[in-house]
């Protein structure tokens, strides 16, 4: 058989190892379909069959907001739009919450896949990220809503979200790449995450204004990365303008430099994820 | 694709006299590091790691494997359980990269997968075509092209968009075996697959498994039924605790193997 030219067929060989994280680039532009249908599998399984599927998504985020606006403005006397400034916080935390335990939850299951068949593992993290992503543009509907209920009319500063949202998901990624590469030795992380993110989330203002804090303790929040990926995504709904250059440019970097390591940490673990038995 | 940093040695071996070399495994070894305990939580193991009580034993599945396969070789590896065998596949499959030694594979390699693997029950079967089809490395527009072809082989038009969770275990097998076999890869990994299934569908996978030798498809074959490995295999290699005890034809490996076991 002459057909059996090396030229453009691929060949694998074991000896030629590339830096891992930029093999990994390489692998997932020839698997993007993967990445693409994983996504598709995530949505449809989720919204497909249920028509509630789609509402809830819209509706868990408002109830949770009529909650806590009743609690805040009547018990803690809170004024002003307070409910669009929860739910413009509350969004990007529920975005990064969700792609993060998703990207555990992704890794765990393909698991019996990537014991048995070559794929970059990074699909199953970069579809939790995508299909939380759709999730966060099908909430932006109650958010319009609740922001035309309180005559707050959307400005052109919202035109600036899609570059907030970048760094959140960005963020997410590297942090959900770290949390999958521990969560697939020990599923109890997955657990052990969600205590953390209920003290993350408190520790974030998302609920409460930075106003509210005692001055003494604000070093603390300002330690918090998602306090910096709140706020740029917040001001444009809230404030109706576009945040201050030296937040746009700490949010890009913490997004960066978390994505960056993440990704290192991740694709060089991941050759030992099929190794456990 | 990458030829400046191609090890000298690859160009050798896989140049034109020696076209036909499909599969080239050299000295390759396999250690897992299995823990002494089996420690299933992160808080036990933060703990250990802090006494210092961490502790593994080295165990390697496969050593000093050394042979090669060629274009058009239905090749077989049989051997007791926990030989090694399908840790041979993963290896092949580029899923485990070897502890030492190096695997040469030329072509689209595909493993014929555990049925129902990567199938969701919740999605239709035309869902899981596209899904399954992804993972193995192909767009929804190629898969779109094999569908009619996959779901006659299947004899599943049917119940197509229904849900795989309404399939039962006989028609998924069907629909995963039609999927991975008509995806026409250089080298088919066929891991074991031909104890479930009925009677009926047994033998037509035996017959597109011939179809696909017929065609010039490599294919490495792991089996327990010794009747299955003499009929299908050209040559056949033992695996005996992670080490090649023989390769060659059929009848002598098989033999060698029987023997060994009444002794």
């Amino acid at each position: 058989m002459t057909s059996l030219t090396t030229d453009h067929k691929p060949i694998y060989d074991s000896e030629m190892r590339r830096k891992p994280e930029i093999n990994e680039v390489r692998e997932l532009a020839r698997y993007w379909h993967l990445v693409i249908q994983l996504t598709r599998r995530d949505i449809v399984t989720r919204y497909k069959r249920s028509f509630l599927g789609i509402a809830w998504t819209m509706l868990n985020p408002l109830g949770t907001t009529v909650i806590l606006a009743f609690v805040f403005s009547q018990v803690f006397g809170a004024r002003g739009p307070y409910a669009v400034y929860v739910l413009s916080g509350l969004l990007p935390w529920t975005f990064f919450a969700q792609s993060t335990s998703a990207c555990m939850v992704g890794l765990i299951a393909g698991g019996s896949l990537i014991r048995k068949i070559y794929l970059p593992r990074t699909v199953f993290s970069i579809s939790a990220i995508l299909t939380a992503l759709i999730n966060l543009g099908l909430s932006l509907v109650p958010l319009l809503i609740v922001m035309l209920l309180y005559g707050l009319s959307p400005q052109p500063s919202l035109l600036f979200l899609p570059l907030s949202t970048l760094c959140l998901a960005m963020f997410a990624l590297g942090i959900g790449l770290i949390l999958s590469s521990i969560a697939i030795y020990f599923p109890d992380v997955r657990e052990m995450y969600q205590i953390i993110l209920t003290a993350w989330l408190y520790l974030s203002p998302v609920i409460y204004t930075e106003d509210f804090l005692p001055p003494k303790y604000v070093w603390v929040v300002h330690l918090n990365p998602m306090y910096y990926l709140i706020k740029i995504f917040r001001t444009p709904i809230y404030d109706g303008i576009i945040p201050a250059p030296q937040e746009i440019f700490l949010s890009l970097a913490i997004a960066l430099l978390t994505l960056m390591l993440g990704w290192i940490l991740f694709t060089r673990k991941a050759e030992e994820f099929a190794y456990r038995v | 694709m990458s030829k400046a940093t191609a090890p000298q040695t690859l160009q050798a071996p896989l140049s034109i006299e020696n076209l036909k070399e499909v599969i080239r495994l050299e000295r390759v070894g396999v250690c897992y590091r299995v823990p002494s305990e089996r420690i299933l939580s992160f808080k036990e193991y933060a703990i250990r790691w802090l006494q210092r009580r961490i502790t593994s034993r080295e165990f390697w599945a496969l050593k000093e494997v050394t042979f090669s396969v060629h274009q058009g070789e239905t090749f077989g590896l049989i051997g007791a359980n926990g030989a090694g065998k399908s840790t041979l596949l993963k290896v092949v499959a580029r899923v485990i990269r070897p502890t030492e030694g190096r695997v040469v594979v030329v072509g689209h390699v595909a493993p014929l997968l555990e049925f129902g693997a990567g199938f969701h029950p919740d999605l239709t079967g035309r869902e899981n075509i596209y899904l399954n089809g992804a993972i193995l490395g192909f767009s929804r527009k190629e898969m779109e092209a094999k569908l009619e072809r996959i779901v006659d082989f299947a004899e599943l038009w049917d119940f197509i968009d229904a849900p795989i969770r309404t399939y039962s275990s006989g028609m998924s097998a069907r629909l995963g075996f039609a999927i991975a076999t008509d995806i026409e890869p250089d080298v088919l990994l066929v891991d074991e697959v031909f104890s479930v299934g009925d009677e009926a569908f047994r033998r037509k996978s035996e017959a597109r498994m011939r179809e696909f030798r017929e065609r010039g498809t490599t294919i490495m074959f792991v089996s327990h039924s010794m009747e299955s490995v003499k009929e299908l295999c050209h040559r056949v290699a033992w695996i005996d605790h992670g080490h090649v005890k023989a390769v060659g034809y059929p009848e002598e490996v098989i033999n060698a193997y029987r023997n060994s076991q009444l002794g």
